[in-house]
Parts: C-alpha cells; sequence; structure tokens
C-alpha cells in the first residue's frame, strides 16, 4: 500500500508535474515537494510526489555493494 | 541511474549474501513490520538464501489488513446512502466486512468508484455537483499527508461535496503496542522505507532505546532488503541497538518536512482500532476541528450494526507475528485471492497473498 514507484520528472506547471511512467505520460502533484526540478527522480505514491530521490547517495550505496562483492569474491 | 534496476543486480546480490553468511553467527528473529517488504523477500526468495540463523516474521505493515471490521461496516453503511459516490483505492474492494463487501455492494448497485489518486477522487466530485463523493481514507504516514493535501485542495477550488472517512493509522505507536505485548520476540526491525520517506529516522528510535531492538530502514528492491539484513547483523554481532538508514536515496532522518507539516495542520492523533491488536492510543488520525465539515462519519447518520468476525480466520495473529499462514486451517482452501475469507488474502501486501502467490517456507 506504501508503494511508490521513481518516476523522471519531465516539466513542471505550478504544483503539478508530467512524468513518464512504463512509457505513459502521467500528470503526478508536487504539493508535497515543492522542492522538485526538471529532470529529477520523484519517489511517487498515489499520485503524489512524496520525495526527490538522492542520485549521490544512490551511487554511493552501490559502490559500497560493489566493495562488498569484490572484498567477498576475494575472502 | 533509473533507481530499480541497479538495486536487482544478482552479483551484488551474491556478495551481501555472502557476507551475512559469514557474519552471522546468534540465532536471530527479524520482522520486517512493512507488507511492501513483505512482498519483496517473498518474491526474491530471501528468506531462502538466508543463514538458518536468521528467522524472518512479516508485521502488521499493511493498511487494508489492518482495517477493522468496524471501520469497513461503516463504509459499507455510507456507500448505502443515496447520492453518494464512495471513491476507494482498489484494495480495499474485496475486503469483507462482517456482512458484505464493497464489492458486493458495488454489484447490488450503489456507487463504488475505484481511484488511484485523492485528485481522481477531486474530479469526481466537480464533475458531479449534486453527489457526494466519500474518500475511504485508508493508509499509513506515507499517504496520510495525500489525504491532507486533497482537504487543502478541496478548500482552494471551492469543493463542497467531498468527504474522507480517516481510518488512517499510524506505526511507531503500534510497534510500541506489538513489543509490549511480549508475544513476539525480535533481535532487530526492518522499519518501513516510505513511511520513513515522510516521518524521517528519529521516530524509531524509542525502539532502540527502550526495547533495544537494532532497528535499519530500508527500501523496497532485493539488494535493499540484502543490505538492511546484513546491517541488522551486524549490529546484533557487535551488541548495539541503534537506527540506521539503509535507503538513504529515499529517506532522509528528519523525513518530508513538507508533507509532516501538512499533516500537523489537517489531523490530529487519536486513538483507532487495528484489526488483530486493536485499540491503540494515538495511532489513528482524526480531523482537526477548522476541517470536521469534511468528516464523512460527521456528515452522514450511519447504523452500520453489529460486527462480526469471520470464522478460522487468522488474520490477526498473523498480522501480530505470532503465526504464519501456514498455521491457518482455511489457508489455501477455503480462503484465497480469488474468493478471500481474512484481509490478509485480500491485500497483494498480505501475507497469505504473498505465502500464496509466491509459496511460503512450510510443507502445505
Amino acid at each position: 500500500m506504501c508503494l511508490a514507484i521513481p518516476v523522471l520528472i519531465k516539466s513542471i506547471e505550478d504544483k503539478e508535474a508530467e512524468v513518464e511512467i512504463g512509457g505513459v505520460t502521467c500528470r503526478i502533484s508536487l504539493w508535497l515537494t515543492p522542492e522538485a526540478r526538471v529532470g529529477d527522480y520523484a519517489l511517487v505514491h498515489t499520485g503524489y510526489a512524496i520525495n526527490i530521490l538522492n542520485q549521490e547517495e544512490a551511487e554511493e550505496t552501490l559502490r559500497l555493494f560493489e566493495e562488498i562483492a569484490e572484498a567477498e569474491e576475494k575472502g | 541511474m533509473k533507481f530499480i534496476t541497479e538495486f536487482r543486480r544478482s552479483e551484488l546480490a551474491e556478495g551481501l549474501i555472502s557476507q551475512i553468511h559469514r557474519r552471522s553467527k546468534t540465532p536471530v528473529r527479524f520482522m520486517e513490520f512493512c507488507g511492501g517488504h513483505t512482498v519483496t523477500i517473498f518474491r526474491y526468495g530471501i528468506r531462502q538464501v538466508l543463514p538458518k540463523t536468521i528467522e524472518m516474521v512479516s508485521g502488521p505493515g499493511c493498511p487494508v489488513c489492518v482495517t477493522a471490521n468496524a471501520d469497513l461496516d461503516k463504509a459499507i453503511a455510507l456507500s448505502q446512502i443515496p447520492e453518494v459516490i464512495i471513491a476507494t483505492f482498489g484494495d480495499m474492494l474485496k475486503v469483507p466486512g462482517s456482512h458484505s463487501s464493497l464489492q458486493k455492494v458495488k454489484a447490488g448497485g450503489a456507487d463504488v468508484r475505484v481511484v488511484y489518486s485523492t485528485t481522481n477522487a477531486l474530479e469526481i466530485a466537480e464533475e458531479n455537483p449534486t453527489e457526494s463523493v466519500i474518500f475511504l481514507g485508508i493508509g499509513f504516514e506515507t499517504t496520510a499527508p495525500t489525504i491532507a493535501a486533497s482537504i487543502l485542495q478541496a478548500e482552494e477550488r471551492g469543493i463542497k461535496n467531498y468527504y474522507i472517512l480517516s481510518m488512517h493509522k499510524l506505526c511507531p505507536p503500534v510497534i510500541r503496542a506489538l513489543l509490549d505485548s511480549g508475544e513476539v520476540k525480535l533481535q532487530g526491525l526492518i522499519c518501513p522505507g516510505h513511511v520513513s520517506t515522510i516521518i524521517g529516522s528519529h521516530p524509531w528510535e524509542f525502539i532502540a532505546r527502550d526495547y533495544g531492538i537494532p532497528c535499519v530502514v530500508s527500501g523496497f528492491e532485493p539488494l535493499d532488503i540484502l543490505q538492511c539484513v546484513d546491517m541488522l547483523v551486524a549490529q546484533v554481532e557487535n551488541g548495539e541497538s541503534k537506527v540506521e538508514i539503509a535507503y538513504r536515496r529515499g529517506v532522509h532522518p528528519e523525513g518530508n518536512r513538507e508533507a509532516l507539516k501538512l499533516i500537523e495542520q489537517v489531523f490530529e492523533p487519536c486513538p483507532t482500532k487495528w484489526r488483530g491488536i486493536g485499540e491503540v492510543p494515538d495511532s489513528g488520525l482524526k480531523l482537526r476541528k477548522e476541517y470536521q465539515h469534511f468528516d464523512a462519519e460527521l456528515a452522514f447518520d450511519i447504523d452500520p450494526g453489529p460486527t462480526y468476525e469471520p470464522r478460522g480466520c487468522i488474520c490477526g495473529d498473523i498480522l501480530r507475528g505470532v503465526k504464519t499462514p501456514a498455521d491457518c486451517k482455511l489457508f489455501g482452501k477455503a480462503c484465497t485471492p480469488e474468493y478471500p475469507v481474512g484481509p490478509c488474502m485480500v491485500s497483494s501486501e498480505g501475507s497469505c497473498s504473498a505465502y500464496y502467490l509466491y509459496g511460503g517456507d512450510f510443507e502445505g
């Protein structure tokens, strides 16, 4: 029920954004994320962006997984 | 970076699994609170790849499942009022109440419409000015701000025929109630990811501090769950109990302040009843006085009658983590996703549904 999916924000008009979900263009509400910018990935839950995903943190997490995988392979 | 497939790479999963096996020595029981996590764990066979030292149990984190029968009966009673349109998330349709379900009353002629978002419910209200649209407000902290936003939009746009039936629930108080009951002993808690996106990680701190249980906030991809289990194992083996965030791309320790502000503006905490758990203080949300004209319970006079629980159904015990679907005599026989008896089989995030679809780790 708390499902939220990452979507790319293509354009913004007032408190709404146009995004693409599975190849279909949809409108979502930005009431909860006024900081959203075009090009951001938003977490969308029931038609509302509930957060803007942090790309640097995502890359950092993946780097950590790669280090673990490398260390475990050697170990 | 699309934030999905990157977190499903099998070679990275192998590294995490290997590290968990190497580090886990102490037998532990971890609970995943959230139904979304339950689905990821079953869909990707995560229970099967973990060492025997780690037992996973599912928690009550499925809003449809924990909605009390009495609340469902209220929604069904509201649907019987002439010129009322019920707008609801699709998950609620098949859940059996004491006497009927929304799906059955819809088949009988009640105007029940499935919406994806409160924005659709507002549109229906605008398109049908002579009717009253009642949105069934279910969900945790993740969903509550979207309902709050819909109330403020209705005010802004002068929509006077929009109401909500507030059945919202808050997660930290129910975890406290579960732990206080002493029925289930845990050595780690996988905290819900998108609830934490809204409330942040601080509201979980009492669990680590007062109950000595390690807590890690997890995302919903398989690598997220593995990382979370690994971090819980590390805390256990180091003798620590603290709150950590594994899902750093989606959760800030302070949460989403804008969303919290909207919840605070529109709602106030109240006691509410959880299926299988009973009434928990301050675990629900009701509309503040200034917004009570949106409250369907105050606007319409209904008498849902006495409440009955389905016979033989053990959803309540499953939601508390003290029994599994394998313990239920109805599971897979009298109760299937097609003809569900209890809510845990109806919701795609319910434990019974996950066991049924992906196969539980039991002989049955």
